[in-house]
């Protein structure tokens, strides 16, 4: 059943291979620059690297999102993101499979009373206007570089369409793998929490993970949307949507593939983190607008006054409407599978609010008044802890995102042995190893509880100051230990 | 290997552009020696023009196959293939106005002889330019626009010559009608040549705007 479920991410998946691949070399092959095959070929390879190698910084941001822990509710989400899509495409709306998937995690998180992250919404929402205004400026530098070379080289046109040949295949390679890095969160983001995948132990040090699998499967289902179904929006892509030289396709595709792999790319982060500049949130933006927003671009660098409001306006129609619309079909699904079909569209949890938790929540700088007065209570489920801290005056999201993360009843035990198997002294150093180690058969029943213990027997688990250049650090700890509780955690 | 054949390619261009520049130049030859009376030299003129107007078409139809079977330059296939066939035109009309010549023997008086070379000279120095030109826009895209510009002028050049010439011709009180009608015809003819020239170069503007917008 875990894999019929697995379904509606795939059908999204399929969906973007064939809808959003078509934008990377529809010019290309309407204009017979490559051969449909070649292009296919070259598309459906880079698509799955960039999947498998860059995915996961996007994939995490979704994750944080909404942890959506019912497979059946990860099936839901998708299903209406994807449907959202197909309904508001059909009237002509600028519309992405990224701001569905958002509203309709949105929509889960109101569903199951689970508070929004709202630095992560806010972080998603500015990338989306950052999108297309970033492949506008980067096509708009990318055509404008290409003209004063090929103007300035003194090449035989015919060898000029050769090397323009070749870069063409670079940038649809770049843009392909690009895809893969941003657009496979869309596609697994919604099911990291409820993945039917279980490790597979090839060797005693080479294990295939779950993760692993998912996110090939995940790339596998965009790669399977290329090869069977591209050809039909390829035409469309090339000839309808817009008309463009090779010269200038090849800057709107370099351009907003750009902007998808700084959107994705882990190693961009941390270089930009290491000169002290802020990074680009990982999130994951919909090509189609990073596309429209590159030929904008060239029509400016070209006429120099040309911008079409119109499309403008579509856009950030679609910013409002797409997400909007996806929560709210989200929300009447879930209702639907959980009433009348009765699955398990979100996992329930308890909560509570004891001295230690309230302490912590105090540490967090949230006002914690209220929660003194009525100490040492358990709550049941996200819905009466949620009416619980909305009864005592918490209003604000970010506020009852982190008390929930705060009181949240998790158990974990620590097994000196598993520690042993599981962390590879590659990964973690020998200090990070030998404190959890040390923490055998402790029982924890918070997260931040065995996270803060850790803090405390080793300085390799503690964060750098909050500035930006310790910024990829403090993320890549973080992402450490996270990993490190799910494996001892107890479900 | 693509490269190799593109390499091909190109030179079979250069030459076709050779043969329409050389076919200006027998022209211009065939009628200093027909206005010489030297019928052996303007027979080989004609002669050369003949064979290098074969010549040219069958590189121009080789080119056309190589451009479409080999799907080169798709973008700019149409409008290099129509230039190519402009320029083409531009040596058919050379090679006419000799055949003219050699078939019509007309009867030029010989104080407008100098004239006669002088309008020829003008149009094909227009043919000259737009060669270039179109040399220019597959290797220097830059410098089009100077060789337009000359075409252009010489154009001008030879439209204003040739409309002087028939005035002349038809002033004169020493010929028949019959006469002026006849030489007129061959001063239009070598005229039009330039005017030929220029339409290749109308075409080239728009092919140059078309490809760096």
């Amino acid at each position: 059943m875990a894999w019929f479920y697995l379904l509606s991410g795939l059908f999204l998946g399929w969906n973007l291979g064939a809808n959003d691949a078509g934008n990377i070399f529809g010019t290309a092959t309407s204009t017979k620059v490559l051969k449909y095959t070649t292009a296919v070929v070259i598309s459906s390879i880079f698509v799955l690297l960039g999947a498998m190698i860059s995915g996961y910084g996007a994939a995490h941001t979704i994750g944080e999102l909404g942890d959506v822990n019912a497979i059946a509710g990860s099936f839901t989400v998708s299903l209406s993101a994807a449907l959202t899509v197909f309904l508001l495409m059909k009237k002509g709306l600028v519309v992405s499979v990224s701001q569905s998937i958002i509203g309709a995690i949105i929509g889960w998180n109101l569903f199951t009373s689970s508070p929004t992250d709202i630095k992560s919404l806010a972080e998603i929402v500015f990338s989306w206007i950052l999108n297309p205004v970033l492949a506008g400026i980067f096509s708009f530098a990318a055509y404008y570089v290409l003209i004063r070379i090929l103007k300035k080289s003194k090449l035989h046109l015919l060898e000029t369409d050769q090397h323009l040949k070749r870069l063409t295949i670079l940038v649809i390679a770049f843009g392909a793998y690009s895809l893969g890095a941003n657009n496979i969160s869309k596609v697994v983001g919604v099911f990291m929490s409820s993945s039917p995948f279980t490790d597979i132990r090839i060797t005693e040090t080479f294990v295939i993970t779950g993760m692993y699998q998912l996110f090939f499967t995940g790339a596998l289902s965009i790669v399977i949307g290329i090869i069977t179904y591209s050809n039909k929006t390829t035409e469309t892509v090339g000839k309808r949507i817009f008309k463009l030289t090779p010269l200038s396709s090849i800057s709107v595709i370099f351009g907003a593939s750009l902007v998808l792999f700084l959107f994705s790319s882990t190693m961009i982060d941390k270089a930009l983190n290491s000169v002290g500049l802020p990074s680009f949130p990982l999130v994951p933006v919909s090509i189609t607008q990073a596309i429209v927003g590159g030929v904008m671009g060239i029509g400016f660098a070209k006429s120099g006054r040309y911008l079409n409001y119109k499309i403008l306006g579509k856009i950030g129609l679609g910013w409002i409407i797409t997400p909007l619309a996806s929560a709210v079909i989200c929300l009447i699904f879930l209702f639907i599978a959980q009433n009348v079909f009765n699955r398990e569209v979100y996992k329930t949890f308890s909560f509570e609010t004891n001295k230690e938790v309230i302490k912590q929540i105090m540490s967090a700088e949230i006002p914690v008044d209220y929660l003194l007065k009525n100490r040492d209570t358990t709550f049941n489920s996200q819905q009466e802890f949620r009416y619980y801290l909305s009864r005592l005056g918490y209003t604000k999201e970010d506020h009852i995102y982190n008390i929930f993360k705060i009181a949240k009843l998790e158990y974990y035990r620590i097994d000196s042995n598993y520690a042993k198997e599981k962390m590879s002294p590659n990964r973690y150093t020998q200090d990070q190893i030998n404190s959890v180690k040390s923490l055998h058969n402790q029982s924890f029943n918070h997260k931040w509880m065995l996270i803060n213990k850790l803090e405390m027997l080793s300085e390799d688990w503690q964060s750098l100051p909050a500035v930006y250049s310790n910024e990829y650090y403090n993320r890549e700890l973080r992402i450490k230990l996270n990993t490190v509780c799910d494996y001892f955690y107890i479900k | 290997m693509l490269l190799k054949k593109t390499k091909k390619l190109e030179v079979q261009i250069d030459e076709f552009l050779d043969k329409v520049l050389n076919g200006g130049l027998y022209l211009k030859q065939g009628i200093k020696y027909y206005l010489k009376k030297d019928s052996e030299l303007f027979i080989d003129a004609l002669n050369n023009l003949d064979t290098t107007e074969n010549d040219a078409d069958t590189l121009r139809r080789t080119i056309e196959t190589k451009l479409y079977s080999h799907t080169l330059i798709p973008e700019q296939r149409g409008d290099v293939l129509g230039l190519l066939e402009s320029a083409d035109k531009v040596l058919n009309g050379c090679k006419e106005i000799l055949f003219q010549f050699s078939v019509e023997n007309p009867d030029i008086p010989q104080d407008l002889e100098d004239r006669f070379l002088d309008l020829a000279d003008t149009s094909i120095s227009a043919v000259e330019c737009m060669i270039s030109a179109v040399r220019s826009y597959f290797t220097e895209i830059q410098i089009v626009r100077d060789y337009i510009n000359k075409t252009i002028f010489f154009e001008k050049e030879s439209d204003k010559l040739a409309d002087k010439l028939k005035r002349d011709i038809f002033e004169r009180a020493d010929i028949e009608l019959s006469c002026k009608m006849h030489i007129r015809t061959f001063a239009v003819n070598i005229e039009k040549i330039a005017d030929a020239a220029e339409d290749v170069c109308d075409r080239l503007s728009i092919a140059v705007i078309k490809r760096y917008g």
